[in-house]
Formats: C-alpha cells, sequence, structure tokens
C-alpha cells in the first residue's frame, strides 16, 4: 500500500554496495550498537506510546498476553458490583499456588521417610521458606472460596444464560478441578492431619460398596474398591498414595486448570463479553466523545460471521472505553488487593503443621479442610450418600441448570430483579430452618439405628434414608413447587441454588464448631473432653 | 421427481448421497478415533496396580500358648485385635467399615469410632453410627509349625474360631 508510486520508504536504508575499508558500514555499526536498545525496544514492541486511541487499542491487541482481552471494554464490565472482580482475584490465586509451589518443589520430598521431615525444613530452615509455605496453604483456600463466591456472582446475575451456558459448565469444571487440587495437595506435608483427611477420602472413594454390599453385586462389580485401588495405588494411605498425589498435584491438575482456564477466557471474549443487562447500552447519558480514528489496520472480513442483521455502524462504540489502559487499571487494582491480602495472611498466621502421620492413631476429631466439613457432616450419616452421591447431584444439578432454566431475560442483574432477590430472601429462610431443624432433630433423637423398634433397618434404608438425603429431597421440592408458583424457570434456579448455598454454609459451620471428639456435639471447643 | 432425481445421479456436479471416497473417508476417521480410544485405554492400564504393597498379608501372630486364655491382644501395627476364649481363637479388625478410621476398643468390650461415632458391640456388629456393615473377621489359621497365622486381606464369617 504504501509503495503505491514506486518510490522507497525512506526510513529503510537501500543496501548498497561496500568495499573495503569504507567506513561508513563501520560506522553504521557504532550506530547500531549504541541504538540496539531502542532498536530492540521497538522489535518487541510494534508500536508507539498508547496515547491514541488506536495505539491503545495496538497495545492490547498486538500483545500475546492481553488479546485475550478486548481493545475496547463495555463501561458496565468495570463497575465494581458487575463482577466484585472475583474472576481476576481466583485467577491471580492460580497464579499466585503455581509461583509459591514451584518454589516449595525445590526442597519438598515426596517419600512417606522424607515429607514431613522436608516440611519442618521448609517451615523452619529454609530461607522464607515459611512465608512461602504459608501464602501457598492460605491461597489454596482462598482460590476454594473466591471461586465458589464467583460462581455466586455468575448464578445470581444470570450469567449462566445463552450464549454463556457453556461456560458455566466449564466453570463447574474448574470448580471440581480447584477442589482436587486442594485434597491432592492436603496430603503432601504428611502430617496426622493430611494422613486421617485422606484417609477419610480414599475410603469414600470406596463407599459405592455400600450400594452394591446391599444390592448383592460387590463380588462382581466392585468399583469402590477399584476406585480406591487406583487412587492409593494400595489398600492403604502410604508411599504409593503420596506419590499418586504428588503427580495430581504438581502436574496433572494445575496442567488441565490451565488449559480449562484459557478455554473459560477465551470464551468470554466468544460469548459477547461480560454479560450486561439491556439498559446498559440504552441510558441517554451522554458518554465521552471518542478522540480516536477508529479505522483499523486490518479489516478480516468477520462482517461475515456476524449472527445479527446489520452491523451498527457508530453504536458499538457508545458506552465503551478503551481496554488500555482503564480495565488495566482495574485489573491491577484487584491483583493487588489479591497479593497484599495473601501475604498478611501468610506473614501474620502460620499454616498447620501438626505431628507426623500415625496409621494406628486416629486424629480425634478428623476433620477435613473446611470446604469439605459440609460434606463431612453428611458423610457420617451416610458415606457414600453424603460422600458421592449428593456431591454428584450437586454438581451435576448446577451444570445443568442453564439447560433447564432458559428463560430469554435480562442479564447482568442480580437477583434478575425485586421478584428473584424476594424468592431468594425465602428460599434463604426455608434452607435455614430445615437445615437447623434437621441438624436438631438428629443432635437430640438421633437417626434410625438409635430407636428401638428401626434399630436394625437393614443398610439400604439407612443409605437411602438420611438426614442428608431428606435435606436434599426437601429443597428438590422447595424449588419444583417455586417454578410452579412463580411459574418461572429462572426463579426455581434461585431458589434452589440459594437452598444449596445456606445449606453449605450452615453445614459447614456446624461440622467446624459443634462437631468434638467421635463426631459428638459440643458448643464450643472448651467443652471437648480432655484426655 | 424420477427425472429429476435422473437428472441428479447423472450430473457431475452433485454426487449421490454416499460414494466410494465418502465411504473411506468415514471408515479412516473412525478407525482413528478408535485406535486412539483403544491407546487411552491401555496407557491408563498402568495406573492400576497389578501387585499391591501389601500382598504378602501373612503374618504370624505368635504361638497359641502365649495367649491366656480369655485374653484380648492388640496389634497396633496390624490394627487387630486377637482373642482367646474356650471356643478358641478370634480376630476382629479395627479399621470401621465407615470411612476407615482406627476404633477405639473401650472396657466394656465394645468399638467406638472417633471420626464419625460409628458404635460396634464386642463381636463387631453395628450398634449405631454410620457404619454400613460389621467390624471385619480376619481369617486366622496354623503354620506348619504351628504358629498362629493372621491373613489381614482376606476376612471370614462372624463367629469363625480357630481351635488350637
Amino acid at each position: 500500500m504504501s509503495n503505491v508510486g514506486g518510490e522507497h520508504q525512506t526510513s529503510h536504508k537501500p543496501l548498497r554496495e561496500r568495499s573495503i575499508g569504507d567506513e561508513g558500514a563501520l560506522g553504521e555499526f557504532g550506530s547500531n550498537l549504541i541504538s540496539t536498545p531502542v532498536a530492540l525496544r521497538d522489535s518487541i514492541v510494534r508500536h508507539g506510546k498508547p496515547t491514541s486511541d488506536r495505539a491503545k487499542s495496538q497495545t492490547i491487541f498486538s500483545n500475546f498476553f492481553l488479546h485475550i482481552l478486548p481493545v475496547r471494554t463495555h463501561l458496565h464490565a468495570i463497575k465494581a458490583t458487575t463482577t466484585l472482580g472475583l474472576g481476576v482475584a481466583t485467577f491471580v490465586l492460580f497464579i499466585i499456588l503455581c509461583v509459591t509451589g514451584v518454589l516449595l518443589m525445590v526442597y519438598y520430598k515426596p517419600s512417606v521417610d522424607q515429607a514431613y521431615a522436608s516440611m519442618l525444613d521448609i517451615m523452619h530452615v529454609v530461607p522464607t521458606g515459611r512465608l512461602i509455605r504459608n501464602v501457598h496453604r492460605w491461597s489454596a483456600h482462598a482460590m476454594v472460596a473466591c471461586v465458589m463466591l464467583h460462581m455466586a456472582r455468575a448464578f445470581y446475575t444470570a450469567a449462566y444464560k445463552r450464549p454463556r451456558a457453556f461456560n458455566w459448565v466449564i466453570g463447574m469444571g474448574l470448580f471440581v478441578l480447584t477442589l482436587g487440587l486442594s485434597f491432592t495437595g492436603y496430603l503432601l506435608p504428611w502430617d496426622q492431619l493430611a494422613f486421617w483427611a485422606v484417609t477419610i477420602g480414599a475410603n469414600i472413594a470406596q463407599s459405592p460398596q455400600e450400594l452394591t454390599d446391599a444390592l448383592g453385586m460387590t463380588q462382581y462389580f466392585d468399583i469402590g474398591l477399584w476406585q480406591k485401588e487406583v487412587l492409593l495405588g494400595a489398600h492403604q494411605v502410604g508411599q504409593e498414595a503420596l506419590i499418586r498425589f504428588y503427580v495430581l498435584h504438581i502436574m496433572v491438575l494445575p496442567v488441565v486448570t490451565a488449559i480449562l482456564i484459557g478455554v473459560h477466557f477465551w470464551r468470554i471474549r466468544k460469548d459477547g463479553g461480560l454479560a450486561r443487562p439491556s439498559h446498559a447500552d440504552a441510558s441517554s447519558q451522554e458518554m465521552p466523545a471518542l478522540a480516536s480514528e477508529p479505522a483499523p489496520l486490518k479489516s478480516y472480513g468477520l462482517m461475515a460471521m456476524m449472527k445479527d442483521k446489520t452491523p451498527a455502524v457508530n453504536r458499538e462504540m457508545r458506552h465503551t472505553i478503551t481496554t488500555w489502559p482503564n480495565v488495566m487499571y482495574v485489573i491491577g487494582a484487584a491483583s493487588m488487593v489479591t497479593v497484599l491480602a495473601m501475604l498478611l495472611l501468610g506473614y501474620f498466621f502460620d499454616a498447620p503443621l501438626t505431628e507426623m502421620a500415625n496409621p494406628n492413631v486416629p486424629e480425634n476429631p478428623a476433620k477435613a479442610p473446611w470446604y469439605f466439613l459440609g460434606l463431612q457432616e453428611l458423610v457420617s450419616y451416610s458415606a457414600f450418600m453424603g460422600g458421592v452421591a449428593i456431591p454428584a447431584i450437586v454438581v451435576l444439578g448446577l451444570a445443568l441448570v442453564p439447560y433447564l432454566d432458559r428463560e430469554k431475560e435480562d442479564v447482568g442483574l442480580w437477583f434478575s430483579g425485586a421478584r428473584g432477590r424476594r424468592v431468594t430472601f425465602v428460599s434463604g429462610l426455608f434452607a435455614a430452618a430445615t437445615v437447623i431443624g434437621m441438624l436438631w432433630f438428629t443432635v437430640s433423637f438421633g437417626w434410625l439405628r438409635n430407636w428401638e423398634t428401626t434399630a436394625h433397618v437393614p443398610q439400604i434404608v439407612i443409605t437411602l434414608f438420611n438426614p442428608g438425603t431428606v435435606l436434599v429431597a426437601l429443597f428438590a421440592m422447595w424449588s419444583v413447587a417455586t417454578v410452579r408458583f412463580m411459574n418461572s424457570t429462572r426463579m426455581g434456579a434461585i431458589a434452589l441454588f440459594t437452598c444449596f448455598v445456606v445449606g453449605f454454609v450452615i453445614l459447614t459451620y456446624f461440622a467446624t464448631v459443634h462437631r468434638g471428639p467421635n463426631w459428638d456435639f459440643y458448643w464450643s471447643q472448651s467443652d471437648w473432653p480432655v484426655h | 421427481m424420477a427425472a429429476d432425481n435422473n437428472h441428479i445421479e447423472t450430473s457431475q456436479r452433485f454426487a449421490p448421497p454416499a460414494t466410494r471416497r465418502d465411504f473411506l473417508g468415514l471408515a479412516a476417521t473412525w478407525s482413528a478415533i478408535v485406535a486412539f480410544v483403544m491407546a487411552m485405554l491401555g496407557a491408563l492400564r498402568l495406573p492400576m496396580p497389578s501387585v499391591f504393597p501389601e500382598s504378602n498379608s501373612r503374618v504370624k501372630l505368635g504361638r497359641p500358648d502365649r495367649f491366656a486364655l480369655g485374653s484380648a491382644t492388640y496389634f497396633s501395627k496390624l490394627r487387630l485385635w486377637l482373642f482367646r476364649d474356650e471356643a478358641g481363637f478370634k480376630a476382629i479388625s479395627s479399621v470401621c467399615t465407615h470411612l476407615g478410621c482406627v476404633a477405639e476398643r473401650g472396657v466394656d468390650g465394645q468399638y467406638l469410632c472417633p471420626c464419625h461415632g460409628s458404635k460396634f458391640d464386642e463381636i463387631g456388629a453395628v450398634k449405631g453410627g454410620p457404619a454400613p456393615k460389621g467390624l471385619v473377621w480376619v481369617d486366622l489359621s496354623l503354620s506348619p509349625e504351628g504358629w498362629i497365622v493372621a491373613d489381614t486381606l482376606s476376612d471370614v464369617d462372624p463367629k469363625t474360631v480357630l481351635q488350637a
């Protein structure tokens, strides 16, 4: 294009013939040497300073790490209440975990004989080892929390709706992977807490035997034992299990998670950016005039792939700002807050490390990390239902939400407006009442085995009918009733999700605070019996 | 209609629904998919161990005369209680059948699991809590030299005793 008239560009010196002793080449070498830093910079960053809108766009567009972002971003996307920064925080936590994890691998030895000693080294001898380990542990907890909060945000703002349905499913996959990463990492310190939490986890993997035993088919099809053997490479937690968990924790799960994070981000772009309500585009507010020359350098003919009727001339640009630097400030701020919080936690609070694993004496009580404690309460009713069936139902049910609720309505609104806020509130009250009621009943009166007439019911009855399954059934009925009476699948989805969230919170609190030795009920830890 | 069909079939531009080329293409695609899946399954066979670290599960517990009549002996590494009464020897594993914690045997002879509160009576039958089945009775036998041998990976029907 620039060579229209056949004239040479002046910026490139034409190659000229040189003879030996020509001072010109040497002089050029000298000036090249001096200008090398500038030439190097210009070869890396192939556009000028981001002062014009075009240069700002190029800053995003031509950078490998930033090109996942759009060059212009809708104003709604950077409002604090749109995402609360939770997605960015989760991603930053993943990066922190990768960096601190690699550092810990320098000293950690995945061997039954040496793992615990190497943990002590990291805590007491290795320079900054204590801080790095603390940050790693707290970031792992924080990542689980952020993934859950991020999921709640996406749910309550209806961001799972078409065309974002499949990205919600990928998000569910990332949720499960995050829990898997935490669980596999939990064994590595090889302390009592680790050993017994993973023993419980591995036996939960074996618990389908509860069902196959009841059906009398365990000897033909023992999937429970098979799962445990694949997970542990043995029948007890030992060296085989440690190395398997190590491989999963440092290699398999992080790689899969990183790939899915990439797909998750990519689809946000492909699905049209963050979900925003229609009024975000229709407001009569005057937007700042564009000080730009929006002509793109290249046109890829994307118009041919557009689904809508006509391209919106001069309308798409309204309500948007350049990503550089506006969105970068937002991402930077969320990242810095996250890193700072983790550093402070790691500096002031030590990650727990109990005594070395002892396969002969269990911890009493042996408690899983907080995000599994709600499940542990359910597991104390039935291992298979609480540990396998109910979590599977919840994860599957959540993944299917976008396909069961396909109502066309505005997205990006918290709770989908006043009606949804009311459903959320009432469902929260209902869930709190049922969960607290069930816990009170179970603690006060026990369950089938504690009553004279039902003490000897077969195991299958207890498996299928226990406080956990009753709760799930009540939640399901409540949400179906909401669909029926509110005549809206979205309201039913809100009711179900709220029940799930409230149930999770209360069960987690209850198992953390009110369960003591022998999984008995105590008002507080100070009431625990002293050995 | 018939005329149209004839026209399409004889035309160079419109191929009939399936050609030899289509068939070969589909066959090649599916061969590749089947080969890939089989290769993956083969690769996944590796993590499934054929020998377990505890495979040598037969352990000598001691000579019968070491254990007095009416005694209860605990082997903490094996997580195993050995009892001797008039009928003979019996061995009960203290590993809880709920989630694998080690149940504690109280002075009354009952077992209590610290993890989720499962309770078992003196012969290991479930009395309460979430345990799906009773404690395991471990297979006992006499070695040729007359030692009591426990096979920690094989269980027997409750109330099976070894006379020695």
